[in-house]
């Protein structure tokens, strides 16, 4: 049996791990995978996080991702990552780099085990800010300034490929070449509020080839988190294990400490456990029922017959999902156009899923869990003491 | 290929880097490297007891013949620990 095969039928531990650590964030990115914004009050404490990371250590789980949110405006964030990397537990965190500070940059660069992910979603600031809000491309490129007069080693640039950005792709690999950085190039998802953008943000079948064909041609140079499988199916695989990783070699905890198949599937369909539960994260992943489906082998579906399906597997099982598609059948965005197909086919009860978790500031609060009372009535202003302040009267005859 | 380190001799006793951690799955082993941060991977279970008992016999051949390794797999073995020699997973032991 290859090793691929292997991985498809789950491992003992993650190979990796995303940890979201805070919905906190200082900024509103429209394309939010976990619709961050505020703070949810159940987030893991400092000990229960220091927990995890000991039985991640135990688990022989060798490094993770942390990200949010804004993981740095937890006020224990840089106790938890000393803690981790302690642990035998390697950190690689993903920051719009606001707190990446001379002071920092200059502790980072003493650190061994760490790894520093800055995002950038535009190579000019207009293309970046549009998405990530005024002043993210300032902050993002001064994070990197301070990171390279510090001497850090090769930091990474993550990039999230968007119709408005498939055209800086070379402006990215230079702002990257200029800080001696990594450039990481990774898919769109319409995941959390991307969801919201996703049909005017994703790339167009064109850009799709016209990215595959740069990513061929940079080879492992840019990483990709293994995010283009589905485009594998133009010819060449593009480095990586190529397979939907859901449940099978990576996971998701939540800041609450809830586990879910993958970082893009913040839905209650693909929750599998919390941390918090007895037996912890190992019970989770080892006799989660879902976990287990998903190690099954799958069929293929509608792309069983598809002469493509060894290479693209039918691609990304959120990606489907959050469109309103099957999850046995294609891409939404299959190479072959079987998924824009499958897009125009939904009919208008075609119910769309939407994640139950939104930490977004526009959103109401806790908007998991017992619903809240909504005061429909509320007066304008404190001071106001008319109840009918505000009200809407039908108006006859309008 | 690097010209880098010493040549690797299967006749030299050797064993697992202490900066490599060995994490057993049903294929064989994830092999962790803290140093260079590298993750690769022991494709049969037979290749785990090969390497992690490099440190218990005089030579690499003697830890291919205690595993129990059939000749004809030796050459093909040799290969696989050459690369591990290479990337820093073993090393000659002092």
């Amino acid at each position: 049996m290859k090793l691929v095969e292997h991985f498809q039928y789950g491992l003992n531990s993650p190979i990796c791990l995303t940890w979201e650590l805070t919905y906190a964030c200082n900024l509103a990115c429209v394309h939010c995978l976990s619709s961050s914004g505020r703070r949810d009050p159940r987030e893991l404490t400092t000990a229960e996080a220091k927990a995890v990371i000991d039985e991640l250590q135990r688990m022989q789980v060798f490094y993770v991702n942390i990200g949010g949110g804004e993981p740095t405006v937890r006020p224990d964030f840089w106790e938890l990552v000393d803690y981790a990397v302690t642990h035998d537990v390697g950190v690689k965190f993903s920051t719009n780099g606001i707190k990446l500070d001379e002071a920092r940059a200059a502790q980072l660069a003493a650190t061994d085990y760490v790894d520093v992910q800055i995002s950038l979603d535009g190579a000019t600031p207009e293309v970046n800010d549009h998405v990530r809000g005024p002043g993210s491309y300032a902050t993002a490129i001064r994070a990197l300034e301070n990171l390279a007069a510090a001497g850090f080693g090769k930091p990474k640039i993550s990039v999230v490929v968007t119709r408005q950005n498939v055209d800086q792709l070379d402006e990215f690999k230079a702002i990257a070449d200029r800080f001696g950085a990594q450039l990481r190039i990774t898919r769109l998802r319409p995941s959390g509020r991307g969801a919201d953008v996703w049909d005017e943000l994703h790339p167009t079948a064109e850009q799709q080839r016209q990215l595959y064909d740069w990513l061929v041609a940079h080879g492992e140079d840019v990483l990709t988190g293994d995010s283009f499988f589905h485009l594998s199916a133009y010819g060449e695989a593009l480095p990586g294990l190529n397979l939907c990783g859901a449940g099978r070699v990576v996971c998701l905890i939540d800041p609450v400490g809830d586990v879910y198949a993958c970082p893009f599937a913040i839905h209650e369909n693909f929750l599998a456990g919390n941390v918090r539960s007895p037996g912890g994260f190992e019970a989770v992943w080892r006799t989660s029922e879902l976990f287990a489906e998903l190690r099954r082998p799958q069929t293929g579906g509608a792309c069983r017959s598809c002469g493509f399906y060894d290479s693209c597997q039918g691609g990304c099982m959120a990606a489907k999902f959050f469109t309103g598609l099957p999850l046995d059948g294609p891409d939404p965005e299959c190479v072959r156009g079987l998924g824009e197909q499958a897009l125009a086919a939904r009919g208008p009860d075609t119910v769309i899923p939407k994640s139950d978790v939104d930490h977004s500031r526009s959103a109401p609060r806790n908007s998991r869990g017992p619903v809240p009372v909504t005061i429909g009535m509320r007066p304008d202003r404190a001071c106001d003491e008319n109840p009918l302040a505000g009200l809407k009267v039908p108006v006859a005859g309008r | 290929m690097s010209t880098d380190g010493p040549v690797f001799n299967p006749e030299l006793p050797h064993r697992c880097s202490p900066q490599v951690a060995l994490r057993p799955e049903p294929f064989g082993a994830l092999v962790y490297h803290f140093g260079t941060r590298r993750l690769s991977f022991l494709k049969t279970p037979q290749l785990v007891e090969v390497v992690s008992g490099l440190e218990r016999h005089p030579s690499v051949h003697a830890a291919i013949e205690a595993a129990g390794v059939e000749e004809a797999q030796r050459p093909a073995y040799l290969r696989a620990l050459a690369g591990l020699a290479a990337n820093g997973t073993i090393e000659e032991r002092p």
